[in-house]
């Protein structure tokens, strides 16, 4: 794999000048750039001050022993991401086994080895990349949190039943004030237009985990939960159209179409976890209440009022909110009406 | 027992490459004593721990270089230190004694 030859930016710290001398020649000749710690004091700060793909750290220093920075790092969200690789001498391996129990990725016996230096600090380095990637990919749909958690599953959460919101959200109509559109530019206004309710939803706590044309489902509540994931999503949604006024006026003013939307939100039991395949799979809901809230999104049309509601996303909401019920609607092939509201933005 | 072992040496300047081998030996050279002074103050202050610690980066360093012999009486000091047993003997002398042999054998082996 080409990625397991790319240099990373290394931390090794060791008491012992050899021993680091001797472990960063050896990494510098494989092509990384080396920065070195004498005690354990000196690594935090310079793992506070810089970035770093990978630390080698000595167990026995003075100041502050190994093990007391492997638990600072990991217990800080800043550090904790930072693979650490312990270097120990052979009479070491009960410290060695306690770290790696501790959440050290690897070791390495001292003096070391040069080819398995260049193999552990490869797969350590290509792990990194891999999540530091995956996390790039979550942060996109979803809050630090929310990645972060699905890291730690690891994809492995199997479904569940959760209490959330839904929302979903569609482009209602585009009004034309200038020229007809080239292909190019719907492709920009849909790009921009992403951007900015994706902020407003991540923003409010919500994960975005469908998108469909110019429509897209979002989840509050789940995969971690909150107590006030009905407000989360109508919060979310009041920004949103806050926004799309802002993009509006930044349309019209380059005489570009402007548009609008529809958002409708539904809050109850759903089904959650993760569908697809090994290579591409996305964490869902499904179930009624996801159901429900798509049809009050289409509704938005009939009803033209932009946030719609139902009466449990409502039930719970704060009074700065203010809701105007629209009444009992049937939606086909349902068998109860399901209250709508519409949220005053 | 030989003072320093070929093949470890051998080994260590192949992987260090022979510009930097020197440099490792200076380092040693520069450390080693300070190391030895630092066994004597936590004797003197009954410092276990420091004792302990210092013992096992002579014994880290011996071994890289294949002084086995150095390496084996520094690990007999960290292991004493260990079972908190400062009782020493004569072992910190016959300690310096080998490293000046191993010092000596050392300057001779640069590239």
């Amino acid at each position: 794999m080409k990625s397991a030859h790319e240099p990373g930016h290394l931390l090794v710290v060791d008491d012992n000048k050899v021993n680091r001398i001797l472990l960063s020649r050896g990494l510098e000749q494989q092509g990384h750039q080396i920065d070195t710690a004498e005690n354990g004091k000196q690594a935090l700060e310079k793992l506070r001050a810089d970035s770093f793909d990978l630390v080698l750290l000595d167990i026995e220093m003075p100041e502050m022993n190994g093990y007391q920075v492997l638990e600072t790092c990991l217990q800080d969200p800043e550090l904790r991401d930072i693979p650490i690789i312990m270097t120990s001498s052979l009479d070491e391996i009960d410290s060695v086994v306690k770290c790696v129990e501790l959440g050290a990725e690897d070791y390495l016996n001292k003096p070391v080895n040069p080819i398995l230096l260049r193999a552990r600090v490869n797969a350590s380095l290509e792990k990194k990349r891999l999540r530091d990637e995956q996390r790039k990919l979550f942060r996109t749909f979803a809050t630090k949190e929310v990645a972060d958690e699905l890291l730690r599953s690891g994809f492995s959460l199997g479904g569940e039943y959760v209490n959330a919101s839904v929302m979903f959200a569609d482009i209602r109509s585009f009004t034309t004030i200038g020229e007809k559109q080239e292909p190019a530019d719907t492709i920009e206004l849909l790009n921009n237009y992403f951007a900015l309710m994706f902020d407003a939803i991540v923003n409010n706590h919500g994960m975005v985990n469908q998108l469909e044309g110019d429509g897209f489902m979002a989840i509050f509540g789940a995969p971690i939960y909150y107590e006030g994931h009905r407000e989360h999503a109508v919060r979310a949604a009041l920004e949103m159209i806050e926004m799309l006024k802002v993009f509006n006026i930044e349309q019209a003013a380059q005489n570009k179409v402007q548009i609008k939307i529809g958002i409708g939100i539904a809050s109850g039991r759903v089904i959650a976890g993760y569908t697809g395949t090994q290579h591409r799979a996305t964490y869902t809901c499904v179930g009624d209440t996801v159901n429900i809230a798509a049809r009050i999104e289409k509704h938005t049309k009939e009803t033209q009022r932009p946030i719609l509601i139902d009466q449990y996303t409502k039930e719970r909401l704060p009074k700065d909110i203010e809701v105007e019920a629209l009444g009992p609607v049937l939606f086909q092939g349902k068998q109860r009406p399901i209250y709508i509201f519409a949220v005053k933005g | 027992m030989p003072l320093i072992d070929k093949a470890t040496f051998d080994e260590l300047k192949q992987m260090s490459g022979a510009d930097f081998i020197n440099e490792l030996i200076d380092a040693f050279l520069d450390d080693a004593p300070n190391m030895i002074q630092n066994i004597q103050t936590a004797l003197d202050t009954k410092d276990v721990e420091s004792f302990r610690r210092n013992a096992h980066s002579l014994k880290s360093n011996a071994n890289t270089f294949g002084a086995t012999e150095l390496g084996v009486l520094a690990k007999e000091l960290e292991f004493m230190a260990k079972e908190n047993n400062l009782d020493i003997g004569n072992r910190l002398e016959v300690l310096k004694d080998a490293l000046d042999k191993v010092a000596e054998e050392l300057e001779g082996m640069r590239a």
